[in-house]
């Protein structure tokens, strides 16, 4: 297999509720940014990662419509979902589709249209990354499920809400450096604690919200970046891919993610790395109890100690390992199929300096950990500035 | 409307907490399976589940989605039965502050869902306190 470096990345505009822009527009915006900083005339292949374009919009095969509305017919495309973790595993297609040599330039973007149902409508559509028939049959909801995991973390780690609401808190502020985010400003953790509950112990400020966006990134064999690229080529040096059961009761202990644990481990024997040697991390936060259960199963905090990290500083943008430096699904927005995307951005635009005041000194290795529903899939890459 | 026939496939498990346990190493799975993921055998023995167990985490939904807007708040909890199979189940008839892990609850027949005024009524199994 091939070295494969990220040559080129680009988000649209903004991340939100976005009424003037379509699906079709939002991915076809980021896919343009990504090829214009790449700086290529051509691409061989596109992905496209979306999780429900037809619960949303009522549009499926966005294969041809994407790569239609690219003006890249006949190139072949190829979407691919995941749940929230369809942008990710959308990027370990493009990475190994460059690596195996079957392609030299792959363009991999991730988009989600989600304002153009009701917030009803769009809990719905996101609960089926859950299990349909034996989880939300029975009332249970996003939030809910989280709420399950964080009540068991609590009860076995002394876990608390204010530790819940400081990871919020660090991620609004890393957001308020972000012009891209949906909520790009600083919260308090009383405001947190003082929100709405959603499901008992998440507060809505607790929770990512509904977003539309997209996000792209262009891959190329590592050598021909170095003849290709404007910019400086990042390269990655691990992917990652591994599933777990698709219902949170299935699993043998509901305190972890068992799909992110199997994929780091893989992850950091590809790279050759261990968990210390991160610099920056963009990591699933979908609510506040996740990104406290992906810090312990990807080894970067000890085991039940992941609600410590925000509240000690050592996840913030100066701290030991800054986590989330784009805002986070939190703060930056979470439309469902480009976040795993936009976390490759964020990454790549760190490990070359180019993140301005959320610029993580000397940053050279970096780590996105992408998971769908309560962690049924995850997929993790590591990135080095080459 | 949704065809009744999704509903109706998983009355054996909804009314009657039948699941599959695995005949060569004993692992349980409700709905059942047709391949253990323990041991990949593909033989199964047809089981009732007990209808009591103990709550494993749980909790109280106040943000709920619309087919359930007459029910909200409702808690909701994972529910490990006696004997093995876990659950994700309602739990109802019980006070949002009685609610704990490690609760001994019994299994009931209750109404889940209806699908607005002329729709299907889709019923299931709620955790009550045992």
């Amino acid at each position: 297999m091939r070295d494969v470096a990220v040559i080129g990345v680009g988000l649209n505009e903004k991340w939100g509720e976005i009424w003037e822009k379509s699906l079709r527009d939002l991915y076809t915006e980021a896919a343009l940014n990504a090829i214009d900083d790449a700086g290529v005339d051509h691409i061989d292949s596109m992905y496209v990662g979306c999780m429900t374009s037809g619960m949303f919009v009522s549009q499926e095969h966005l294969g041809s419509l994407m790569s239609d509305y690219l003006g890249q017919n006949p190139v072949p495309a190829t979407r691919v979902e995941s749940a929230c973790a369809s942008g990710g595993v959308a990027f370990r297609q493009g990475y190994l589709e460059v690596a195996s040599g079957a392609s030299d330039i792959v363009l991999v973007g991730g988009v989600e249209k989600m304002t153009d149902v009701s917030g009803d409508e769009a809990t719905f559509a996101l609960s089926a990354a859950a299990d349909m028939e034996y989880e939300c049959y029975q009332g249970i909801t996003f939030p809910g499920l989280y709420a399950l995991v964080a009540r068991a973390h609590m009860h076995r780690y002394g876990t608390t809400p204010l530790q819940l609401a400081h990871i919020a808190v660090k991620n609004h502020k890393n957001g308020s450096m972000n012009p891209v985010a949906q909520y790009g400003f600083e919260i308090t953790p009383q405001g947190v604690l003082d929100s709405v509950m959603v499901a008992d112990p998440l507060h809505i400020l607790d929770c990512s919200p509904i977003t539309d966006g997209a996000a792209a990134a262009v891959l190329c064999p590592l050598d021909l970046a170095r003849k290709l690229s404007k910019k400086p080529p990042v390269k990655v040096l691990a992917s990652a891919q591994a599933t777990s059961t698709i219902a949170l009761h299935s699993r043998k202990d509901m305190t972890w993610f068992d799909s992110t644990a199997v994929a780091a481990e893989k992850a950091y024997k590809m790279a050759g790395k261990k968990p210390q040697d991160l610099h920056v991390v963009e990591l699933h936060d979908c609510f506040t109890i996740a990104e406290v259960v992906v810090l312990e199963a990807l080894g970067l905090v000890e085991r039940g100690k992941g609600g410590t990290t925000a509240e000690s500083g050592m996840t913030a943008l100066g701290g030991k390992i800054p986590v989330n430096t784009s805002g986070g699904l939190k703060s930056k927005g979470h439309p469902v199929g480009a976040t795993g995307v936009a976390q490759i951005v964020e990454v790549t635009r760190q490990l070359r300096g180019e993140s301005g005041p959320r610029q993580v000194k000397g940053a050279r290795v970096g780590l996105t950990q992408n998971m769908g529903g309560t962690g049924g899939s995850c997929v993790i890459h590591i990135l080095e500035a080459a | 409307m949704a065809n009744p026939a999704k509903y109706w496939r998983e009355i054996p498990q909804r009314y009657r907490l039948e699941a599959g346990k695995c005949q060569s190493c004993g692992e349980i799975y409700i709905p059942p399976r047709l391949v253990c993921s323990k041991c990949k055998s593909r033989k199964f023995e047809k089981i009732k589940l007990s209808d009591h167990g103990k709550v494993l985490t749980y909790t109280v939904i106040r943000t709920g989605p619309s087919q359930f807007a007459d029910q909200t708040p409702y808690a909701v909890g994972v529910v490990e039965l006696d004997g093995g199979g876990r659950i994700t189940s309602q739990i109802v008839d019980c006070e949002f502050d009685q609610l704990a892990i490690g609760q001994r609850v019994r299994v009931e027949f209750r109404r889940i869902q209806k699908h607005g005024q002329a729709g299907i009524l889709c019923y299931g199994y709620k955790c009550v306190p045992a």
